[in-house]
Formats: structure tokens, C-alpha cells, sequence
């Protein structure tokens, strides 16, 4: 290859022809362009002229170069050049190919695997020995590497796929290498950029024993971690600093999964080498609770990738009320009737003694007036792991006696409480004052009616004020809290009824309340009492490494403390549960870049060169064409070479017209006529009686009922649109050809946005199958459709009396089921009611063999075309016919209107009811 | 080939649809011209009464007009005025070579010539001359301009053609209009049978101003309009004397022609205004018949 700057040539010996191009110069410059031709009546004046002194015309100089310039293209492009073209590397030992297999490498999983392959065929070629490493932890057993020819280890290159784990290299270097041939060992690395276990021996073992390439990854590498701290947040990591949006994915009210907010990160700080950046997850709490995963936008890894666990999920509050059940029918007094409405929307409820709620390992507890309590023990020391107890005062707490002995109180009260505003007190019920705007209840506002009447005092202590955080207008203490070991203990200085205040009525107290259980801190993962209990967690659902949801299948149990050390080789990331309880073992953290001393780093874009061969054959193709163009403008003058250049622009093809204009007119007319449809089947005869049939049955429309539809439509299923449609006919014909896919979907679309289809197979069940499978064709053609379960038409259902009360559905055969969706199986009949309540659903199909199209079908005179049965009896059955078709229309345009009707005597007796009582 | 009448009706509507346009521009050219006063003036063969004279020997019995008679006691004789018994012919050339235009703003040779045509006609009948096409029979009477605005559609397909010299008839005036660009011996025939007749007339040559000035350069390869004819040159610039010298020939050719049948010659350029032509065609036929 011969190397010209950043050029390279494969075939540089075709560069010996641009020396012709002096020649090409000389030869095209002797050849005159073509005449103009011209229209000149006068041209037998010039009969016998000669040209006096005949000038020997030159092609002009621009179209030369042209010319020549296409050729040097040409040329060039068959030299084979390519741009910063990759050299072949030299050595001749044996290759190693070290692939990071971790989730960090996911992103630019194709381009590693590429870049591998081809190291493996340039050693193949060069007849070298190779082996491969995938460094994902799951081969850490294999001992010594097995070197051999480098085509056996394409293919498993090629299944390799990113674990949901760090990458991870087997532990002795020394013995994975003990099989090496002999001869200087040259590496390819193909990091993630990130440092992963044993990565810096291995480095050390094959810098020692040949040249190391590094290939750093080509994108940058974002993570996303749940941070610590009491509140739920997320921590992006990132090698770069673009601000990628997160994405708050889960099902939403309808059950399906989608994206349920978009979090911005905040700003970034830079923590070796690495952007780090904060993200609230700042949503209300029902939007929240329904999270089951965040991702970073646009990033395909198991990294970018947080499950949400019980840590993001709503908490748990127990309630601790009075033991002893409220009086009935004083509910509304009941101490919890409050704090259970205001949080039963945004958390779990547990209700109960202390005792039993701390078993449940509550994040929040909160005791409503309760002192002397007996698991007092228990409690201290669930909050001092970092319980959050919130506590209401009352009568009984302002009663007891030995109050100031009572544990677990943020702030020393003082017994008996006061009244303010009462009967027998001075001045008027206090108001609230504004919050702080750092506490917890900063931007709330404060409704002016919300007033207190009693309170329970607080001792006057310095740390009083800094531990109130809610206060009335007065300035003594509403709210105080205190931190306690982990913990947090809050005291509310009022009822959590309406006894003291109304402030339980308002809703500052929901929010409030909010907010306070929002600040519990999350329950510890690893609880000793409950590893004891539960020593392995089962995956349920795990992360593939491109950060992709699936089942946990294969996957042992993962020990506790196993599951302790995060992700890595048997527990990917994923959902883990033991027992009830559910943990997220997330792939993501902090992002430590690894270092390559002793190894060359290849730079990050010199991963192959680029063949210019194509863009120079275009580039002269463009010149040959921009030549033919200069070459008509000097023969004809610029119209003609005008007129070349608007072939060509009209020869280019055109962006599809607006879409709304593809509407045909005639499916415009089925909206506005309601005309009623049919499948073109391709036999003429079929069609015509098809399109006769419907004629029939729309004239049979228009003199009974108000519906008027138009002239049929025919309907192509490959082409045409039936959004605009509410019926359609298909007639089944032996050797209908299926619609397209297209029109599949089109025709489920149609059948799920309330269309019906009536399949006809024109048999009159002459085969006797009998079941709604009818023939083979309408198999073969319905097969793709979504239809439910079928049944024959029950007696009672609403095709039977939508219009007419009829028992059978003939057309021009008879006696042949017609089968509809089945009826929901619970369906009974109520007493007194003539038929069953059925399902809300309207049939999407009907199927029957009764050749309705030609009983129904007219001529343009509005005789009926074809013959039925015999007499008179066939012109009944034909009119029963033309009901039945009547009824299906009804029943396509009302749907189950008529079935609404079981509630008239409901309604009757209720107006009858009204006419007595009025006077 | 048979064409079906509905084709053959189609075609004739679409060929026919531009004649009320040539026939109101003939009519507003030939308005700027004032027909002179016809007439004798003498006594004649005629349709117009010219005098009652008296009776003198010689006249017959039944030219003698009782009506006048019976008044006086002498016998009068009803004198008509002289009428000429002279009719127009009109030929327009009907050759490929007519249809050409050099530019998009000019109207082809053919269009000018039928337009001076019908606008010389259309003042000779108004003269109340007789005016048809040669070889046909020459009417007076307005009707006769639409007919002949429907006789001068354009139907030009043959490469060239000529003047039939067997419609020259006696007392004849002929107005030939054409380019004589191609070979014209038939002129030569025409003005030879003419002048055996007594039949005057008028040649009038109608060019584009491209034939006239051949403002062409460089390598060009002329055509004819149907393509029979070529000329291929390297320097059309060199070219132009050459032409031009061959164009004043054909002229001065045609002017001696004209000279020795006591016919006049005329010419006009398409971007000329029509008016000055149809004035010399009026004048020159003024000339011939004062001669």
C-alpha cells in the first residue's frame, strides 16, 4: 500500500495512468464540439458556400477540465485509495484479544465486536495463532488460554454478549497465559474505559510479554446510581459532560409501560475525571410509586439502567392509635380518621399496637396521643436505625403526670397544655405562621382559616427554636423535631383530630403530612434480623447488559451477603426478593477510569479507514454529467441545456405528497353516505352480486328506516383505507389471494375501532362443517384477523330484535348457524328479564354460509336479481332476508343499544314510583 | 389512411379557429387605406346609370327607354356607367419555409403573408373590386373576404411550392406573396405567361429579418424547416457576405424580371410594421392601373 499524508492506495501502480492525462489534454482539446443546429429557410442561398476561412474550433477550456478532471477521478478512484488507512500490523507472534464483556462496553457492543473481528482475520491471514478473552467473569475457571487459528473463535466472538455486570478478568494472569506459544505475544484490548477487578496484574503480565494495544471505547459512558441519603435521588455519572434527560419509566393508570416523567440532572461537579450530577426525583408520590425503573435516554447499558426498589417506593407508616376501637358512629372523632386520609393515597398503612406494627419494619411510625408505652425499648431503638416516629399530642398526653419523663420527645413539654380562645381563656385561637423556608415545609401555603385552640407547651430551651419547625403566629412551637441516632422524632403539638384545631381539616394537614413521611429515611437493605430469616434472595426479574428487562431464568438464588457486594458474576443486575421483601441490584455507580501505563492507546477514531473509491467514481460520475449538461448548453444555446436540467430535476424523485390529500373521494363518500361496503374479491360475478346485494339492502334501508346510505363501495383490502367504513361484506371465494400484512393490520385497526365484517362463504354450509371455521379459504383469510370466540347467535341476542324480531337468518340458503362472538360465560338470566344482560362488546365478525349478497341483491330496476327457494316462500324468505340485513346494519350503527333496553321496566317502576310520591 | 369525419370536422375547427382574429386585423389594417373613388366615369357597359341621351341613329330599338321617351316627344337612350371588368387574384406561398419566425416576438412569414393577403383583399372589395385567389374564381362582395380568410388557412407542408401559371386568366391583376428563397424558375413561367396575357401584377418578397441580415457565428448546421435541405458550416460568421451578396442577387434577379413583364416588385421584413406594405401594395396597384 502505498501511503501519500493521510491517503493510502491500494493499487498505486493505476496512478501511472494520470501521466496520459497531458495526451487526454492535447486530443480532446483538437475535437471540436458539435454544431449548433439551426432552422434556416434561407439554406438554399448557401448551397455550394464554402467556408472562406474554416476556424478551427476549440473546446473551451472549462468543459476541458472537466472532462480531465473526471478521468483524474476515475483514475484515482481504481488506485484504490483510502482515507487514513489502517496499517497492517507488523507483528508476526501471536495475538491476544482482551474484550471487556461488562456492562460498559454495551453501548458500542457491534463496533468492539467488529473491531475484534477484524483483528482475527488479519491474523488469520497472517497465519498467527489467537485467543480470546471476554472478560466477564464467567470463564474465571478455565485455566490456561488456548491458543489456536483465529477463525475458530469468530464465531463465538460473534454470540458475545455484554453481561449486566462489571468486567471482570480471571484472577491469575500467570497460569491463563502458561499455554502462549512461543514468540513476542502482542495484545488488542478493547476496554470499556472504566477499571475493573484484576485488570491492572493482567496489564502488567502482558506489557511484559509483547506490545499492548488499547482500544478505548468509541462513547462516552454514562451511569445512573441511586444516591444515599434520606430522600430518594439519583446520581449521573458521566465521562462527558452533555446532560442527557432520565427517564421515570413504569406502568401507567392503564397497566402499560411507558415513560412516566423526564428528570433533568442537575449541575454537574467533577469527580476524577468523571461529570457527576445529582437528579431529584422530585414527583408527586402516586406518579412515583408507580416507577419501576429509571434510564438515561438514548443509552443502552445495564448501567443506565436503576430499578426501583422498596427504596423509591412509596413507605410504610404504621399507625398507633388508641388500642381500644372507637365508639361507633365516631369515626370522625377517632384520633388515626385523619392521618389515615391523608395518607392512604401516598404510602402503606399498618395499623396496630406498637408491638405488632415494629414487626413489620414500618419506615414511619406515628403514635396519635400515646404515652407509657411498652415496647418503648424496641422503638428507641428502631428509630436510632433510622425510624422516623412522628407523635400527636392530646388530653391524655397533656394529662399524664409524668410527662417530663417521657422518652422519645423532641422537645421537653410541659404538662397540662393550653387553651387558647376556649370559653373560659383569653384571647382568640391562634393562626399559623409562615414556614421556615428551609424546613420541611418550605412554599406551603398557609389557609388563614386553619386555627389552633389548644396546644401542648414546649420547656423554654435554647435549642427550641432551631428544633421547631412549624410554629403558630404567636411564635411557640406547632411542629418540633429532633434527630435521634439515625433517626428522627417529630412531635405534632396538637390532636391529630379536630379536638385542638382544624388544622386535621385543611389540606395543609395532607401535604404536610407528605412531606413529613417523605423525609423517613428508606428502611435498611440489610437488616440483620432479616438476613437471618431470609439468607438468599431469588432473582425475579433481570437486566441483560444492554440494560434490557427480562425473566430471571437459569440464575441461582444469590446468598445475602453475596448480594451485599453489588453486581458481578451469577447475580446481575436485577430485582432480587426474599420473602416479601424486594431489593434492586443496580449495575450502575461511580464511573473509575482505568490507566494504561506501558500500552498504546489507539486513537479513538483510527478504528478503519475510509474508502474513498465510491466517492471519487460518483464525483466523476457528477463531472460526466455536469460535461453532457455543458456540452448541450454550447450545441442548442442555454434553452436547450435548461431544458436537460429540468428533466432531470423532474426526473428526481419527489417527496410523497401530503398525506392528507391520499383520502379517496369515495371513501370520503362512505363517511358522509354511511354507504356500506364490500371486499372486491376479484371475480367479476361475485363482486357484481356483492355490489348488487348491498344496492339491495341499502334501498331495503332507505324506505323502512332513517338510515340512507349511499351507493356501495368496493373495497380493495390492499389498497384502500377503511378507517372511514362501519361495515364491509366479504363474500369468501375459493382462491382469494390473503391481503397484505399491511391490510391485516389495516382490517384490525378496523375491527378494533368498532367496525364489523360480515363473512359470507355463499355455501350455505353445503359441506356441513358446521363450526364457525366454515371452509378453508375463510380460514386461510381470517386467520390473521383478531377475532374472540365464537358461538352460534344466541336467541336472546341483540341481533335478533335490533330492528326486527327475528328467530333465523336466512339469505338465499337457510337453516345455517351464524355465529358471532361468544357471550361472556357468567352471563345468566335475571328473573323477569326476557333475555340475558350480555357483554358490552359488539361482535367484530359475524360468519355465516347464507349467501345474503344475492338474496339481498337488486338490479338497476330494483328487481331481485337471483331466484330463492320457490313461490311465495321464497319471497318471504327473501323479505326475512332484507330484515336480517336491516337488524346486522342496526346493530353495526347502535351497537348494544338495544340491549340497554333490559333496564326500562327499572325505569318504569321508578317513574311510576315518583308519580305517587308527587302530590 | 380514412379519417373519420368527426376528425377530419375537429381539425378543420381547430385550423379554422384563428380566422376571425386574421380577419378583424386584415379589417383594421385595411381601414387605414381609403378605397379611392371606382367607376369609369363614361358611358358603358355597367350596372350603374350613367345619363339619358337622345336617341341617335344607330341605337337600337330596345335601348331606347320608354318611361323617358313618353315625356317629351323624343326618344331617349338610358346610358349605364362603364364598369371594369378587371378582378384581383391573390397567392399567398404556401411552402415550410413560410412558417419560420426568428424569434418568439415575430410572426411567421406565413402569418404576414395571408394577414396582407386578406387586408389587400378586404380593400379591393370594398373598392367593390372582384378579388379571389389565382386559379379560383374572383367574386366581389363582403361574404368574399371570409371566404377567403377561410381559403388562406394555413396548410403548409410541401418544401416549396409555386404560383399555378395556368390560373393566370386575361384582365387579371395578381399579387403574388412569398419568401423566394427556393428555386424560382416557376417565376420566370409565371411572368412569361402574364405578360402573354396582358396580365399585370405584383411580387412581393416577405423575409424574416434573420434571413435577411444572417446574424449567425461559429459552427452551425443550417436546416430547412422540413429538413430536406442542410448546410454545414464551420464559420457562419465568414458565411454572411457570401449570403447577403446571394440574397441582393435573387433580388435584383426577380426586379428584372418584374421589369420586363411590366410587373413591380416589392418586399418587407416581418418586423416591419404590415401597414407600410399594405400601403405599397395599395399605391403600387394604384401605379400599375393609372399605367
Amino acid at each position: 500500500m502505498l501511503l501519500l499524508g493521510p491517503f493510502g492506495f491500494a493499487a498505486p501502480w493505476v496512478l501511472a495512468a494520470l501521466v496520459a492525462l497531458p495526451v487526454l489534454w492535447v486530443i480532446l482539446r483538437a475535437m471540436p464540439p458539435a454544431p449548433r443546429r439551426i432552422v434556416f429557410p434561407g439554406v438554399a442561398l448557401l448551397a455550394g458556400l464554402a467556408d472562406r476561412t474554416p476556424v478551427a474550433r476549440r473546446t473551451p477550456w472549462w468543459l476541458l477540465l472537466l472532462r480531465l478532471a473526471a478521468v483524474a477521478a476515475m483514475i484515482l478512484a481504481f488506485a484504490g485509495p483510502v482515507w487514513r488507512p489502517v496499517l497492517q500490523d507488523p507483528a508476526d507472534g501471536p495475538l491476544l484479544v482482551v474484550m471487556d464483556g461488562g456492562w460498559a462496553a454495551a453501548p458500542d457492543w457491534a463496533v468492539r465486536q467488529s473491531r475484534a473481528e477484524r483483528a482475527l482475520v488479519d491474523a488469520a491471514a497472517a497465519g498467527r495463532p489467537a485467543a480470546l478473552i471476554l472478560a466477564d467473569g464467567r470463564d474465571g475457571e478455565t485455566g490456561a488460554l488456548a491458543f489456536q487459528a483465529p477463525g475458530s473463535l469468530v464465531a463465538g466472538l460473534r454470540a458475545a454478549q455484554p453481561v449486566a455486570w462489571a468486567s471482570t478478568l480471571p484472577d491469575d494472569p500467570e497460569a491463563a497465559l502458561a499455554g502462549a506459544p512461543s514468540g513476542r505475544l502482542s495484545t488488542l484490548w478493547l476496554t470499556d474505559g472504566t477499571e475493573h477487578a484484576n485488570r491492572k496484574a493482567w496489564l502488567a503480565a502482558l506489557t511484559a510479554r509483547g506490545p499492548v494495544t488499547v482500544v478505548p471505547p468509541s462513547r462516552p459512558l454514562r451511569t445512573l446510581a441511586l444516591a444515599p441519603g434520606d430522600a430518594p435521588s439519583l446520581t449521573l455519572a458521566a465521562t462527558d459532560d452533555a446532560v442527557p434527560a432520565v427517564l421515570a419509566i413504569g406502568p401507567d393508570p392503564q397497566g402499560i409501560e411507558r415513560e412516566l416523567a423526564r428528570l433533568v440532572p442537575g449541575e454537574a461537579t467533577d469527580q476524577e475525571g468523571a461529570w457527576v450530577r445529582p437528579v431529584a426525583i422530585d414527583l408527586p408520590p402516586e406518579l412515583r410509586n408507580r416507577i419501576t425503573r429509571f434510564r438515561i435516554e438514548n443509552e443502552a447499558h445495564a448501567g443506565a439502567v436503576v430499578l426501583a426498589d422498596d427504596r423509591v417506593r412509596r413507605r410504610k407508616v404504621a399507625l398507633v392509635g388508641n388500642p381500644v376501637g372507637q365508639a361507633e358512629g365516631q369515626v370522625l372523632l377517632a384520633q388515626t380518621h385523619y392521618l389515615r386520609q391523608a395518607l392512604a393515597p401516598s404510602a402503606d398503612l399498618v395499623e396496630g399496637s406498637l408491638g405488632d406494627v415494629l414487626d413489620s419494619a414500618p419506615d414511619v411510625i406515628i403514635l396519635a396521643d400515646q404515652v407509657q408505652l411498652a415496647e418503648i425499648g424496641e422503638l428507641a431503638e428502631w428509630v436510632d436505625a433510622g425510624g422516623l416516629l412522628i407523635r400527636f399530642a392530646g388530653p391524655r398526653m397533656a394529662g399524664f403526670e409524668r410527662l417530663m419523663d417521657e422518652p422519645l420527645l423532641p422537645v421537653m413539654p410541659r404538662q397540662g397544655g393550653r387553651d387558647i380562645g376556649g370559653a373560659l381563656s383569653w384571647g382568640d385561637p391562634r393562626g399559623l405562621a409562615p414556614f421556615a423556608g428551609d424546613g420541611p415545609f418550605a412554599g406551603l401555603t398557609v389557609p388563614e382559616d386553619v386555627t389552633v385552640r389548644a396546644q401542648l407547651m414546649a420547656q423554654p430551651a435554647p435549642d427550641l427554636q432551631a428544633r421547631t419547625i412549624a410554629a403558630l403566629s404567636d411564635g411557640t412551637p406547632l411542629i418540633t423535631r429532633d434527630r435521634l441516632g439515625e433517626g428522627q422524632v417529630v412531635l405534632v403539638h396538637v390532636t391529630a383530630n379536630a379536638e385542638w384545631s382544624n388544622l386535621p381539616l385543611s389540606g395543609l394537614f395532607v401535604q404536610m403530612m407528605e412531606r413529613l413521611v417523605a423525609t423517613a429515611r428508606l428502611s435498611p437493605a440489610d437488616e440483620a434480623g432479616d438476613d437471618r430469616q431470609q439468607p438468599f434472595w431469588t432473582p425475579e426479574t433481570v437486566l441483560d447488559g444492554f440494560g434490557n428487562v427480562g425473566t430471571a431464568e437459569g440464575l441461582a438464588p444469590v446468598a445475602a451477603e453475596d448480594l451485599a457486594r453489588g453486581v458481578g458474576p451469577g447475580r446481575p443486575a436485577g430485582i432480587y426478593a426474599a420473602g416479601e421483601r424486594r431489593q434492586a441490584l443496580n449495575a450502575g455507580g461511580p464511573i473509575l477510569r482505568a490507566q494504561w501505563p506501558g500500552a498504546t492507546v489507539e486513537a479513538a477514531q483510527a478504528t478503519t479507514g475510509r474508502d474513498l473509491k465510491g466517492l471519487l467514481l460518483a464525483a466523476a460520475a457528477l463531472l460526466l454529467a455536469l460535461d453532457a449538461l455543458g456540452s448541450a448548453w454550447l450545441a442548442r444555446g442555454g434553452r436547450a441545456a435548461a431544458a436537460v436540467l429540468f428533466l432531470a430535476l423532474a426526473l428526481m424523485p419527489r417527496p410523497q405528497a401530503a398525506l392528507a390529500q391520499d383520502l379517496d373521494a369515495e371513501l370520503m363518500r362512505a363517511a358522509t353516505e354511511v354507504a356500506l361496503a364490500y371486499v372486491v374479491t376479484g371475480q367479476p360475478e361475485v363482486d357484481r352480486a356483492s355490489e348488487q346485494g348491498l344496492w339491495g339492502l341499502s334501498l331495503a334501508l332507505r324506505q323502512r328506516t332513517s338510515v340512507e346510505p349511499g351507493r356501495p363501495i368496493a373495497i380493495d383490502l390492499d389498497q384502500d383505507d377503511l378507517s372511514l367504513l362501519t361495515f364491509l361484506y366479504w363474500p369468501v371465494t375459493e382462491g382469494q389471494a390473503p391481503p397484505s400484512p399491511q391490510a391485516y393490520l389495516r382490517l384490525n385497526a378496523f375491527l378494533r375501532s368498532g367496525g364489523m365484517i360480515l363473512f359470507d362463504t355463499r355455501d350455505g354450509d353445503i359441506a356441513g362443517i358446521g363450526g364457525p371455521d366454515m371452509s378453508e379459504a375463510l380460514r386461510r383469510l381470517a386467520a390473521p384477523l383478531d377475532i374472540p370466540p365464537l358461538a352460534p347467535v344466541p336467541e336472546d341476542h341483540v341481533l335478533t330484535r335490533s330492528f326486527y324480531l327475528l328467530g333465523d337468518f336466512p339469505g338465499r340458503w337457510q337453516g345455517n348457524p351464524v355465529w358471532v362472538e361468544a357471550p361472556p360465560v357468567g352471563a345468566e338470566a335475571e328473573a323477569g328479564v326476557p333475555f340475558r344482560q350480555l357483554n358490552d362488546g359488539v361482535t367484530p365478525v359475524v360468519i355465516g354460509g347464507n349467501s345474503w349478497a344475492e338474496a339481498w341483491a337488486v338490479d338497476e330496476n330494483g328487481y331481485p336479481t337471483f331466484p330463492i327457494g320457490r313461490g311465495w316462500e321464497g319471497e318471504q324468505q327473501r323479505e326475512i332476508a332484507f330484515r336480517f340485513g336491516i337488524n346486522l346494519i342496526m346493530y353495526v350503527l347502535t351497537g348494544n343499544y338495544k340491549s340497554d333496553q333490559v333496564h326500562v321496566p327499572a325505569l318504569l317502576d321508578r317513574l311510576r314510583t315518583e308519580e305517587m310520591l308527587a302530590p | 389512411m380514412t379519417r373519420l369525419p368527426t376528425d377530419l370536422r375537429a381539425g378543420a375547427e381547430a385550423a379554422g379557429g384563428h380566422l376571425p382574429a386574421l380577419v378583424l386585423s386584415a379589417e383594421r389594417l385595411a381601414a387605414l387605406i381609403a378605397p379611392g373613388a371606382h367607376g369609369l366615369r363614361r358611358a358603358g357597359p355597367g350596372e350603374d346609370f350613367w345619363q339619358y341621351r337622345p336617341a341617335a341613329s344607330g341605337d337600337e330599338m330596345r335601348s331606347i327607354d320608354w318611361r323617358r321617351s313618353a315625356r317629351s316627344d323624343q326618344e331617349f337612350v338610358r346610358d349605364r356607367e362603364a364598369q371594369s371588368a378587371q378582378a384581383a387574384a391573390i397567392w399567398v406561398s404556401n411552402g415550410q419555409g413560410m412558417n419560420y419566425s426568428g424569434a418568439g416576438d415575430r410572426p411567421t412569414k406565413a402569418d404576414r403573408a395571408r394577414l396582407l393577403g386578406l387586408a389587400l383583399a378586404m380593400l379591393l372589395l370594398r373598392g367593390g373590386e372582384k378579388v379571389g385567389l389565382l386559379g379560383q374564381p374572383a367574386r366581389a362582395g363582403r361574404i368574399q373576404a371570409d371566404r377567403l380568410a377561410e381559403a388562406l388557412a394555413p396548410a403548409g407542408t410541401a418544401e416549396e411550392d409555386a404560383a399555378p401559371a395556368e390560373g393566370l386568366r386575361p384582365n387579371q391583376r395578381v399579387i403574388v406573396l412569398s419568401d423566394f428563397l427556393a428555386d424560382p424558375e416557376w417565376v420566370q413561367v409565371l411572368l412569361a405567361r402574364a405578360a402573354g396575357l396582358g396580365v399585370t401584377g405584383l411580387l412581393f418578397q416577405i423575409l424574416d429579418p434573420d434571413e435577411a441580415h444572417f446574424p449567425y457565428e461559429g459552427a452551425v448546421e443550417f436546416r430547412s424547416v422540413g429538413g430536406g435541405l442542410r448546410h454545414h458550416s464551420r464559420d457562419a460568421g465568414g458565411l454572411r457576405a457570401a449570403y447577403l451578396a446571394r440574397l441582393d442577387e435573387r433580388r435584383a434577379w426577380l426586379r428584372t424580371r418584374c421589369d420586363e413583364a411590366g410587373w413591380q416588385f416589392g418586399q418587407h421584413l416581418t418586423d416591419a410594421a404590415p401597414a407600410a406594405a399594405l400601403g405599397w401594395m395599395w399605391s403600387a396597384l394604384g401605379r400599375e392601373a393609372g399605367r
